[in-house]
């Protein structure tokens, strides 16, 4: 009994969320559903047996990316008034209509086949007798420690591209550097204007 | 208070934590910690200088990795393949032939890169770090015995190679094909994902040698997840090398991505996509072959018609070079097809020898790009061989390379895997990829005639154009190129000797 109690009320709260991220005009509003959403599911996932994956879902997505969507929100104006009536995709709601029907139509079509057994899956090897925080934390430590390790240089990417891509026009970038000490020479080329052809400085952002 | 904790939390559990074997694993480490030092002293060098600190740092760098990467070579070769980290990393042949081909891809990128960056007023160490920390993904993958470490190793080069693709803060275009990139790539690695977790589902490892085990001690009643995981991943795989159904980034992308960034995608991004293609289908796959063995098939016909006869109604060059890739990764694809030693053997050599082509193409068309990296059209090269003799004759060497005339490399590739393919009986294959040669063949024609002749309409035009700088570390780019091509052309030998070292028997599937 009390399990379907819990699903009943979680699956109520996912599902208002997810209506409240569609409906809502505010996108702070949606932001802030998504965190319904996102709870609603984790309580399913400590149904589940799965406390791990649980507190991943509360600490990373509604804790970190809720608040990553926040601020980028914010940091383009949550006044700015989109206009919803205009398509940029000719055709997308009709298709997203189909394709959504599809998808729930496939999603019933398995519920009533019955082709689910609720069984463990012959190829997991999840051990029952023990908590399954301690199962992924023996596994990251172990089997998958290359996997746990190398993750570290994506972060190292993130941080370098960012550096990159956030340098656009910087005050001491770029051209305005020219004229500091280095000969044009050494530019493959004069760097004067009048040897540039017009169409290569329309392609030219400053 | 500990002893209270530890009643809270019950009994601790020791775990045996792996050995690890650090002497495999150097040359990764050594390019990725490379690629952190290299960002830290560049942090303290001045960003512009004269000398090109940055660039020689990254050769000696890659030249390090390569130098722990030999003994390995030989150690491998008599001892067998190291498996470290609880077989999550599997140095092979395989790994390292591959390995030192996307460092050299690297090296090759990071000499064209220099003058590059002094032409266009960009600089700093960042593009040169993220050149080595890419690689550091490819070498990953090349070596990864594990779907989630091939993923990684697969996410970690692409991601680098976004920003890459995005150098050129200044271009418009350079903007747009990062973006085209990102979001198309994005999409393809959430294929590959979901192709990892039905594997997984279908076998119940990620790790490539359990899954063989696996597949090899047990039938499968219903084989649909095994089946869809086959197509999943072939989707990721794919988009990486640029093959049919899933090319149409590669000339968007290629064409407003920086020149030197784009030889690194076409030699060493490719060379790591196919590593990892070798490793799952045809050796973990190996005993499903004649499940997989036709979605290649279709995939590698349709590769070789669509690089080849797209290429020939381009105006661009770069774009036309960008077609000439996919058709080139179609080749590749004709030897993984044949899934056997040869095909494997025929497919690391092509790749080797197709580093030096594109890299050198691409050299070239960076230094024709001139200013703005604008001028790619074909008109751009008419009279190229009277003004700049010598760059004409090197970009010559890597078109009729890529054609596959005699004295080049590019036959010899081009030999090995239609070899390869009519061994494996896939005659019309065989027989589609030689046609592919003949209509691409046209293309390269017509760049090299754009070259060699129009010299009347070139007089014109000749006063309203500056001189080519050819900038030095581009030169030793374009001279190494050269001399690999023709050197190959001549004396393929010691690299046919290598590849057949480099490939692991295939101990299941015979």
């Amino acid at each position: 009994m009390v399990p379907i109690i819990v699903f009943v009320v979680a699956a109520a709260i996912c599902v208002a969320g997810a209506l409240g991220v569609v409906l809502n005009r505010n996108p702070v509003h949606s932001a802030l559903s998504l965190v319904a959403t996102l709870f609603g599911v984790a309580v399913l996932f400590i149904a589940q047996d799965a406390q791990f994956l649980a507190a991943v879902q509360v600490i990373v997505y509604a804790g970190a990316i809720v608040v990553l969507f926040l601020f980028v929100i914010m940091l383009l104006g949550v006044d700015r008034a989109e206009n919803l009536e205009s398509e940029p995709l000719t055709g997308q709601r009709p298709a997203a209509l189909v394709a959504g029907l599809l998808i729930g139509g496939g999603l019933i079509a398995v519920l009533v086949a019955s082709t689910i057994t609720g069984k463990h899956s012959s190829g997991a090897k999840v051990d029952p007798a023990q908590a399954n925080v301690n199962q992924i934390g023996r596994l990251l430590f172990t089997d998958h420690l290359w996997a746990f390790e190398i993750t570290s240089v994506l972060l190292v990417i993130a941080v370098v591209g960012a550096v990159v891509l956030a340098r656009r026009g910087a005050p001491g970038s770029g051209a305005d550097a020219v004229d500091a000490g280095i000969p044009a020479d050494d530019f493959g080329e004069p760097a004067s204007p009048d040897t540039v052809p017009p169409n290569d400085v329309e392609e030219t952002v400053r | 208070m500990t002893s209270l904790l530890f009643a809270q939390l019950g009994t601790p559990h020791r775990i045996q934590t792996p050995s690890v074997a650090w002497s495999g694993l150097l040359p990764v480490l050594v390019l990725l910690g490379g690629a952190v030092v290299l960002m830290v002293v560049g942090a303290l060098l001045p960003r512009r200088s004269r000398h090109s600190w940055h660039l020689w740092l990254t050769l000696l760098i890659a030249a390090g990795s390569i130098g722990c990467a030999v003994p390995l070579w030989f150690r491998v070769r008599d001892h067998g393949p190291l498996s470290i980290l609880r077989d999550a990393v599997r140095v092979d042949g395989l790994a390292l032939f591959l390995g030192i081909v996307i460092v050299v891809g690297v090296m090759l990128a990071a000499l064209l890169t220099d003058g590059y960056l002094r032409r266009e007023e960009l600089e700093g160490p960042e593009p040169y770090v993220l050149l080595m920390l890419s690689a550091t993904g490819g070498l990953l993958m090349a070596s990864a015995n594990d779907l989630i470490v091939m993923f990684l190793g697969l996410e970690i080069l692409s991601l680098a190679v976004y920003v890459l693709a995005g150098l050129h803060v200044r271009r418009l275009r350079s903007g747009e094909a990062a973006m085209k990139y990102f979001v198309l790539g994005g999409f393809s690695s959430a294929f590959f994902l979901y192709g990892i977790a039905l594997a997984y589902g279908a076998t119940g490892s990620t790790n490539l040698t359990d899954i063989q085990r696996f597949l090899a001690t047990n039938t499968l009643t219903n084989n649909g997840l095994l089946l869809a995981s086959f197509a999943l991943l072939l989707v990721g795989f794919g988009f990486k090398v640029a093959a049919a159904p899933f090319h149409s980034w590669a000339p968007d992308v290629y064409e407003g991505s920086p020149s030197p960034v784009v030889s690194f995608m076409a030699s060493a991004v490719k060379a790591a996509a196919f590593a990892g293609l070798i490793r799952v289908f045809v050796y973990a796959f190996a005993l499903d072959r004649h499940d997989w063995q036709p979605i290649v098939y279709v995939v590698a016909v349709l590769t070789l018609l669509v690089g080849s006869v797209l290429a020939v109604v381009q105006t661009n060059v770069k774009r036309m070079l960008a077609y000439s890739s996919i058709n080139h990764a179609g080749f590749v694809l004709v030897g993984v097809q044949a899934a056997s030693d040869r095909g494997v053997r025929s497919a690391l050599f092509y790749l080797a020898t197709y580093t030096f082509m594109v890299a050198g193409s691409f050299g070239v068309v960076t230094i024709v790009g001139r200013r703005g990296d604008n001028r790619h059209q074909l008109d751009d090269y008419k009279g190229l061989a009277r003004t700049e003799p010598l760059l004409a004759f090197a970009f010559l060497v890597f078109l009729l390379a890529q054609a596959g005339v005699p004295f080049t490399s590019g036959l010899w590739a081009k030999f090995y895997v239609i070899g390869a393919a009519v061994e494996a009986r896939s005659f019309w294959l065989a027989l589609v990829a030689m046609l592919s040669t003949v209509i691409s063949a046209f293309l390269y024609l017509r760049i090299v005639l754009a070259m060699y002749g129009g010299a009347d309409e070139a007089d014109e035009a000749a006063p309203a154009v500056p001189r080519l700088r050819i900038p030095f570390a581009a030169r030793i780019a374009l001279v190494v190129s050269v001399v690999a091509t023709i050197g190959f052309g001549l004396v393929p030998g010691p690299l046919t000797h290598a590849s057949k070292t480099a490939v692991p028997k295939i101990a299941a599937g015979k």
